[in-house]
């Protein structure tokens, strides 16, 4: 695996967090750095290995289908930063037709 | 009250020496005068620790001690903020279950414990409210990412503390502030309250003075949990039931692998002692090979990264923590208040997440880590079939020093080579002092079995008592 260079600028905008010019610049250096290091991973064979995703075995993680208390209005809404009639207030997210 | 252990104080609570109120307002006033050198502790809430030993019911196995907790882990009523200023103004809803569980058990909270922001880190030094300094090493880092619980303890701040461990997290800063920290068996203890970093690695644990009062802690907080589908069903146990038995016959395989010649002095003359004590104890050390070692760190970043830039993303400024203020539209409200709540090491890893998981890269990075992830579990498999317990480092060095400046992220990355496979591979360990004989604080690691903790605690005991 040769290690690409990473485009810090492309990759935040996925990740939704906005960067300043000299972050930008910092983290490509750290990510080149750590990527590179990274790419040794293509070295050890992995023909035929299943990737393992978890830790132990599966085993039936479905509880049973019984309706139980959650979190009251109140509580949920109690750490928003804005709130308004029970609910979470949010900028507009759809824009008026021109 | 210096360095009093779980069981020192619950003979002095249930002889009536000393009240539950009288323990709460003694940890208070250390506190009060200690912490402001060696910020443990972000914030603690005397009222609240006063209110519940004032009904501390001391018959109960933990009753009226008081335990810190570490910032990520959810406590009702109290601010939980991972030392981020993303959730400056956050407070929990509820409980996390292994606080639910101690607070059954008799136990008091007391002290939201400092760390390295939302648990990425490895000295202490990410936090958004200051740096944690050693007490046992002064001018040196406490270690990470559980820097506030180690120091604590260490500085008798804590009688015990609860810490979160996803690639060492609990084991390295015991190891830093000559303390015991375990993480237990993926599973064992719920997760459900614990704020996600990397599910499929993140496990809650004790961080104690000695080896028993961690038994004691698992003994309270092990079991299933309704609420956290990957908590293991396995049964519980009295963890402290074996203490004191033999270890004679025990078969420790030490990795030739974790003999590096890259490891620091110190930490060469702990594996010594320990292998040392161990034989006259009558175990039998076997060289055993761990041919993957080299590829844990990759492996690790990778999926760490990628559960966290997946688990990060509910901090959107919507629903609750940082909302950036002057904001146009809703990706504009998303991006900046991600850019200003999250710190630096946050942001980084949360990028390279983002870009093992990208379109084009997810095979070649996050498939590839799970198949090297999967071969790191079958070493430790093999490994089981020759030795009961594995004997290793915990870190390559000592604490580093606080000014130490000159290490790149990587650098730092690196050092976490001997603390990351058994979170890959789901595995207790750990971590208990050496003697110091008048250097800084090293720690030796033990990995079992999948849920072999009480006999894990039975050889780590067995070594303690042979080291004191």
């Amino acid at each position: 695996m040769n290690a690409p260079q990473i485009d810090v600028a492309y990759i935040a905008k996925l990740a939704k967090i906005e960067l300043s010019p000299e972050e930008t610049e910092r983290f490509s250096e750290d990510l080149n750095r750590i990527l590179g290091y990274i790419a040794q991973l293509g070295e050890w064979n992995t023909d035929g290995v299943e990737p393992m995703y978890h830790p132990l075995p599966a085993f039936d993680a479905v509880r049973a289908d019984i309706p139980g208390c959650s979190l009251s209005n109140e509580a949920a809404l109690s750490n928003a930063p804005a709130e308004e009639d029970g609910q979470f207030r949010v900028p507009k997210v759809v824009e008026s037709a021109h | 009250m210096q360095h009093g252990t779980i069981s020192y104080w619950r003979a002095k609570l249930t002889s009536g020496e000393i009240s539950p109120t009288e323990l709460v307002q003694e940890l208070a006033r250390i506190t009060e005068v200690k912490n402001p050198a060696i910020n443990a502790y972000i914030s603690w809430d005397t009222d609240a620790a006063l209110a519940a030993a004032a009904t501390a019911d001391v018959t109960l196995p933990l009753g009226g001690i008081p335990i810190a907790i570490k910032d990520n882990i959810c406590l009702k009523g109290e601010p939980t903020r991972c030392a981020s200023h993303m959730l400056h103004n956050f407070v929990s809803p509820y409980d996390a279950t292994a606080v639910t569980k101690l607070r059954n058990f008799g136990a008091i909270p007391f002290g939201r414990a400092n760390m390295d922001e939302f648990a990425m880190g490895s000295a202490g030094k990410n936090s958004a409210y200051g740096v944690t300094h050693n007490p046992a090493a002064p001018g040196h880092v406490p270690g990470g990412s559980s820097s506030g619980s180690a120091a604590a303890v260490a500085a008798g701040m804590a009688i015990a503390a609860l810490g979160s461990d996803t690639g060492g997290s609990i084991r390295q800063p015991a190891s830093h502030c000559g303390i015991v920290g375990m993480k237990p068996t993926y599973g064992r203890i719920s997760r459900y309250g614990l704020v996600a970093f990397a599910s499929s690695l993140d496990q809650i644990g004790p961080l104690t003075h000695n080896v028993e009062d961690a038994a004691l802690l698992l003994n309270c907080m092990c079991g299933h949990d309704a609420k956290d589908s990957t908590s293991s069903p396995h049964p519980t146990e009295d963890f402290t039931a074996k203490i004191g038995q033999s270890i004679a016959g025990v078969r420790i395989g030490l990795p030739k692998e974790y003999l590096s010649s890259g490891n620091a002095p110190e930490v060469t003359a702990a594996i010594n002692a320990a292998v040392s004590k161990l034989t006259e104890l009558g175990a039998e050390i076997v060289e055993i090979s761990l041919p993957h070692s080299e590829a844990v760190v990759s492996a690790y970043y990778i999926i760490a990264c990628a559960e966290a830039s997946s688990n990060l993303s509910r901090f959107d400024g919507i629903r609750y923590g940082y909302r950036a203020e002057n904001t146009n539209g809703l990706d504009d409200l998303y991006s900046r208040s991600r850019a200003e709540g999250f710190g630096p090491e946050v942001k980084r890893r949360i990028i390279l997440g983002t870009y093992v998981l990208s379109s084009g890269f997810y095979d070649a990075y996050y498939a590839k880590a799970q198949k090297v992830r999967a071969l790191v579990a079958q070493d430790f498999a093999d490994a089981f079939n020759k030795v009961d317990f594995i004997l290793g480092p915990v870190a390559p060095t000592a604490a580093p020093l606080m000014d130490d400046k000159n290490m790149t992220p990587l650098q730092i990355y690196l050092a976490d080579i001997y603390t990351i496979p058994a979170n890959l591979a789901g595995l207790p360990g750990i971590s208990i002092p050496t003697p110091q004989n008048g250097g800084l604080p090293v720690g030796i690691q033990l990995l079992g079995k999948h849920f072999a903790e009480a006999d894990l605690v039975r050889i780590a005991s067995a070594l303690e008592q042979a080291f004191a």
